[in-house]
């Protein structure tokens, strides 16, 4: 009994820690989203709350936390009211599988990767229903685009890991740190197509820039959280920059070494000598890194967001389901001879081989891809489908 | 007595903080489930406290650029494309859900597993470039 108690108190003080933890880097994502706007754009930026406006962000939250909650008169009531709630939980159930550090994970599943993909993907319900309960004519639309386009991507994120996971061989997410901490080389060296792929079906699932069609505010106002306001808004807003972490931290985990220094391969410790510091160092480096790391791929969204124009949704479908699925597809069966090639050959072979086939198979695919279009878009006029 | 138990259970906690010894791994994840929710319901519950309510008849209309909307049900019938790709991704994600256990075992089935699993690609395969070919993947 003691020992159970014992346990369930750990557990809620981590469960405080991260969310406490994550609503503040939801906050402060914010600010860093308008600041690096800002700097793009040579301008300043949020300025006027507290010093280079470093308070911005609470007096947001609290700007919402007091406004006028309006509910439609020919909304869903019941639904819309469930369905931020469904939209903010789903991304906050993801990060108890997130090991942050070795010491510092909420708890360690060994099926972690499996449960983020489960649990992540009911994110879509929560926007879906949005656009359906406001029952006004751009929430609607935006949540059928919603829909279509992260089922749609949601494929291709899913093949883009299993390459990683040959070489894991585990699905618990401090397994692959783990793994690439005794292997020594990050899954992102050996996975490049997967890395990539990955990413970018991760800013398409969090509806961010070039693929942000669900809420294009030049045609769809808002999209599917036009009819929201006050904390409801706040909500889906507070979802999408949890998503980012969450992507982010996953691309962190299974491509580019979680918690690993990336001086790792100089065998620098810290010296015995320095004795509660050092048992602090080693608890705090690595989630510096892991941190460092969410943080430079956040701001890579960021400044992709203000550096690219929207895509049109037949181009964003056709990305999806003609260039990445593919390519996910071909990346797996590649990954799978790139096993064997490791297991038998020593590394000064086995790179250049083995991103020598890669840009062949990228190169190939391509062309594939583009002839394979062309011939079927022939024979479909052929056939007046069109 | 019952201090010495907490100041017990306290060092415990401090000194082992990454471990749990007697729950199942899953047990946080539904400690944290219900976590979210409190604090996702708690906060909508604490707003009422605060926010003003004037609504008026104009405020809860449906938003359309401050005039009636020209349509004032919009649940109504939708592009059947998108339906088309709801089948397409069931069809895709489940093949993902099989590829996901043989990845994790993938070096313990060697080449007999690796050629096994190209046969079920290639089957997908014809399937996918017959969608393609037959223009389920086209959006106009």
């Amino acid at each position: 009994m003691e020992g159970i108690v014992r346990d369930v108190i750990i557990a809620l003080i981590k469960i405080a820690i991260v969310l406490g933890g994550v609503a503040l880097g939801v906050a402060y994502s914010t600010y860093l989203e308008r600041k690096v706007a800002g700097w793009i754009q040579v301008r300043f930026g949020p300025m006027r709350v507290g010093p280079h406006g470093l308070l911005q962000p609470i007096a947001d939250g609290l700007k919402l936390f007091i406004k006028e909650d309006i509910m439609p008169r020919q909304a869903d009531k019941l639904i819309f009211y469930l369905s931020p709630v469904i939209c903010l939980v789903p991304a906050f159930a993801v990060l108890a599988v997130i090991p942050w550090g070795p010491d510092f994970y909420i708890t360690d599943l060994n099926i972690g990767l499996l449960y983020i993909f489960a649990v992540a993907s009911l994110g879509i319900f929560g926007i879906v229903m949005a656009g359906w309960a406001s029952n006004s004519k751009y929430p609607m639309l935006g949540g059928l685009r919603s829909a279509a386009q992260m089922v749609s991507y949601e494929v291709s994120l899913g093949l883009s890991v299993i390459g990683a996971l040959i070489f894991a061989e585990s699905l618990s997410m401090v397994g692959i740190v783990e793994k690439q901490m005794t292997t020594g080389v990050w899954f992102v060296f050996l996975q490049p197509v997967g890395f990539v792929i990955y990413f970018i079906c991760g800013l398409a699932e969090t509806n961010r820039l070039p693929f942000d069609l669900p809420e294009a505010e030049q045609e769809l106002v808002a999209g599917f959280h036009t009819e929201y306001s006050a904390m409801k808004f706040a909500f889906f807003f507070l979802a999408e920059y949890t998503n980012m972490i969450v992507v982010s931290s996953i691309a962190t985990t299974v491509f580019l070494g979680g918690w690993g220094s990336p001086f790792a391969f100089l065998g620098i410790e810290f010296p015995r000598s320095l004795g509660i510091v050092k048992s602090v160092l080693d608890f705090g480096m690595p989630i510096f890194w892991f941190l460092l790391k969410v943080f430079l791929l956040m701001f890579f969204m960021i400044w992709v967001r203000w550096t690219f124009p929207r895509y049109r949704y037949d181009q964003l479908m056709n990305i999806g389901w003609k260039v990445l699925l593919p390519f996910a597809i071909l990346n797996i069966i590649f990954s799978g001879l790139e096993f064997t090639l490791y297991e038998e050959l020593d590394w000064y072979l086995f790179y250049p081989l083995a991103w020598l086939i890669m840009g062949v198979m990228v190169v190939f695919g391509f062309r594939l891809i583009k002839n394979f279009d062309q011939f079927s878009y022939s024979k479909m006029r052929e056939e007046g489908i069109e | 007595m019952i201090t010495d138990v907490i100041r017990a259970m306290a060092k415990d906690i401090f000194t082992n903080f990454n471990t749990y010894r007697e729950i199942d791994p899953f047990i946080p994840i539904v400690l944290f489930l219900f976590a979210a929710l409190a604090f996702a319901i708690g906060t909508l519950l604490v707003t009422i406290i605060f926010r003003p309510s004037k609504p008026d008849d104009i405020k809860l209309s449906p938003y359309e650029c401050g005039v009636e909307p020209a349509t004032p049900d919009t649940r109504g019938s939708y592009n059947v494309r998108y339906f088309l790709i709801a089948v397409l991704f069931i069809i895709f994600d489940v093949e993902t859900i099989f590829l996901f256990p043989w990845a994790v075992v993938f070096k313990k089935i060697e080449l007999f597993g690796f050629i096994e699993m190209l046969i079920f690609i290639v089957i997908l395969f014809v399937g996918y470039f017959y969608a393609w070919r037959k223009g389920a993947l086209e959006w106009v």
